[in-house]
């Protein structure tokens, strides 16, 4: 029987098997920032124990930084951010500091350096590490005592997960993009639906999608309940990773080549779940909830908790919202709009919005923040900074900022916002906050008019 | 970490599904460089509402969590499980976790029980009707008890060994440290480094 790619490239990590225990599996490479990892650096001072592959490790601070210029002024988070200083110092790990033309987002920089590969096995203390697996490796987010795990191994003992393939056929209409289609994916299989699972994207909706889309998908496997998602690679892959700084080159590139064109599904491969999703069908998509399963397209209104799965946490969820059931969505008004996050933090990203906004004014707060310093780079040689300033949107440094709401980005209580990014907890954004989860497209719309909005209403 | 064989405690019912790991301790209480003090940020948005089942006086001292659904989904961050735990949790029960929430947990110690969803909604029911019932949780029986009732669960038999053991990891890991070096050996040259 053939194989699938997630076990493929899982048996080529297996370190160690055996009889009753988890498989033990090398990692290519370890993700860090200054949020999940100070406490790991303790354990290993405390054991005496040093970092077994500091080559294979890198780090950025991107969770916990302003994305203003200038010193963090909160002594907490400045002591985080200099305790990741010292740790990187003292054992040895490449930094990319604030300030430094390297740093941003930890799922943005690993793709822009060719650090992603096909094949790879990679980790980080942060979920959206699924992220990665849009190059065709297994990428999954681990918790502090796993980070110490593997800064001490290299390896991680783990079990190893279900497949699920999500066959994408059709094209995506013109104005739907690869946020809508995995917002609607999660709507479809649930918070749940992928636990247990290593999900595959497939068809000819994900092949068509460019490397930034596909890490978009990847990246909100998560909310669906998997810890990894990947797509394999193609021609697209190559042509994204070929020439970055840390791809191969030269002999080492076409042995890459050779062994990567391996990674896909067999034709015989059997997954362990099939979900069929038509994307001729679909439309831009938003959340209406309080967690990423709870969305509906854009054409439609805030549902009747009654017509739900779970109705007790619809009518909580639209009570929090501050939503009545019945309202169509495109009349939900919107306060501040967040553009940003390793979901849709990327030049793709800001040139989407830059072509709504370009010639329009911003009603609402509107903060662009890029996924990475070179993103910012890029973003300006291209002239985007000046289209959003002149629109009346704020342009700000990288990091991961109003996302998670760790630094001084948030709402305020009971301020609503569309957001690109990829979670829309309670108080997610800012205690009281109240998050709609959009597209690129979307978001730039709603700045504009101030309510949920695509680019095709204007 | 403390090993765990069987832990007696009284049960606190919290009825809601999708308990994401935002909830159990928000962002703002991540900045902290040390391993203690989340207790106070464990649900911290939710308990200044006084009905809040935590406010509750009733279930002081609980030290087993009964709760809906994916329990624990959304961010790796274990400081999820490090305020549960600091707070005086031993024990969360629920019909299914998030996954990287109950690989964290049994790393720390905190043991994940899941129970069909109906069990956990009778086991809720249960401790609402009397708050000081004693709930067991017999990890190497694999079984809950409280009242007359005795439902089992399961849950593989290295993780169980490893935390009735109180095993390190990395300890574990590390006796099989030549089994790495000779992997080491055989990975491909093209692989990036980050230097």
């Amino acid at each position: 029987m053939g194989r699938t790619l997630a076990e493929k490239v899982w048996e080529q990590h297996v370190v160690r098997r055996a009889e009753g225990e988890p498989d033990l599996l090398y990692i290519d490479l370890h993700l860090i920032h200054e949020v999940t990892s100070p406490q790991a650096f303790d354990g290993l001072r405390m054991a005496g124990r040093p970092i077994r592959r500091p080559e294979l490790t890198i780090a950025t601070e991107d969770h916990n930084v302003p994305t203003v210029r200038g010193p963090i002024s909160d002594p907490v988070s400045r002591v985080q951010v200099e305790t990741l200083r010292k740790n990187c110092a003292e054992f040895g790990v490449r930094l990319y500091p604030m300030g430094d033309a390297g740093q941003g987002v930890v799922h943005i920089i690993g793709p822009q350096f060719g650090l992603t590969q096909p094949g790879m096995t990679i980790v980080c203390g942060d979920s959206h590490t699924s992220t990665h697996g849009a190059f065709g490796g297994i990428a999954f987010g681990i918790g502090t005592s796993e980070v110490e795990h593997v800064l001490a191994t290299q390896t991680l003992p783990a079990y190893r997960p279900k497949t699920m393939a999500i066959e994408v056929s059709g094209t995506l209409p013109a104005g739907v993009t690869a946020k809508d289609l995995i917002l609607a994916i999660i709507a479809k299989i649930g918070t749940g639906g992928g636990q247990g699972y290593i999900v595959e994207y497939r068809g000819e909706a994900i092949r068509a999608l460019s490397m930034e889309g596909r890490m978009t998908v990847c990246n909100m496997s998560i909310e669906a309940g998997a810890r990894a998602g990947m797509i394999a690679p193609d021609e697209t892959t190559l042509e994204y990773l070929k020439g970055r700084p840390h791809a191969p080159a030269g002999a080492d590139w076409d042995a890459a080549v050779e062994y990567w064109k391996t990674l896909t599904s067999d034709e015989d491969a059997v997954f362990d779940t099939v979900v069929e999703i038509d994307a001729t069908t679909l439309t831009p998509f938003v959340t209406w909830g309080t967690n990423p399963g709870q969305g509906a397209p854009l054409g439609a209104s805030v549902p009747d908790p009654q017509d739900t799965d779970d109705p007790a946490a619809a009518a909580r969820a639209l009570e929090y919202m501050g939503l009545a059931a019945g309202t169509p969505l495109r009349d939900v008004r919107v306060d501040t709009v967040f553009v940003g996050s390793c979901t849709n933090g990327r030049l793709e990203d800001l040139r989407a919005v830059a072509d709504v906004l370009r010639g329009r004014q911003v009603v609402t707060r509107t903060l662009i923040v890029p996924g990475s310093m070179l993103v910012k780079l890029q973003a300006e040689q291209e002239g985007l900074h000046e289209v959003f300033k002149a629109a009346g949107a704020e342009w700000r440094e990288a990091g991961c900022s109003m996302c998670l709401g760790m630094n001084p980005d948030t709402l305020a209580p009971g301020e609503r916002s569309a957001s690109t990014s990829n979670r829309n907890f309670e108080g997610r954004q800012g205690k009281g906050g109240r998050t709609h989860l959009v597209s690129p497209q979307v978001a730039a719309a709603t700045a504009v008019t101030g309510k949920l909005t695509a680019p095709a209403d204007l | 970490m403390d090993a765990f064989t069987t832990h007696t405690g009284r049960a606190v019912p919290l009825r809601r599904g999708n308990v994401d790991t935002d909830q159990i301790i928000p962002a703002v209480w991540l900045k902290q460089v040390s391993r203690t003090g989340f207790e106070k940020g464990l649900f911290s948005a939710w308990r200044e509402d006084p009905a809040f089942v935590l406010n509750n006086p009733a279930y002081e001292g609980a030290s087993i969590l009964v709760a809906g659904p994916d329990f624990g989904t959304g961010s790796s961050r274990e400081h999820a499980v490090w305020a549960l735990q600091q707070y005086g949790f031993r024990v969360v029960i629920a019909a299914r976790f998030g996954d990287i929430f109950r690989n964290n947990s049994t790393k720390m110690g905190l043991l994940p029980v899941v129970l069909p969803a109906a069990v956990v909604e009778a086991l809720q029911s249960a401790v609402e009707a009397d708050p000081s019932l004693e709930v067991t949780v017999d990890l190497e029986g694999r079984q809950v008890r409280w009242g007359g009732e005795a439902v089992g669960f399961e849950i593989d038999d290295y993780t169980r060994w490893r935390l009735m053991e109180g095993l390190d990891d990395i300890g574990l890991t590390l006796r099989n440290a030549d089994d790495v070096t000779v992997y080491e050996n055989g990975r491909q040259p093209w692989l990036p480094t980050t230097v």
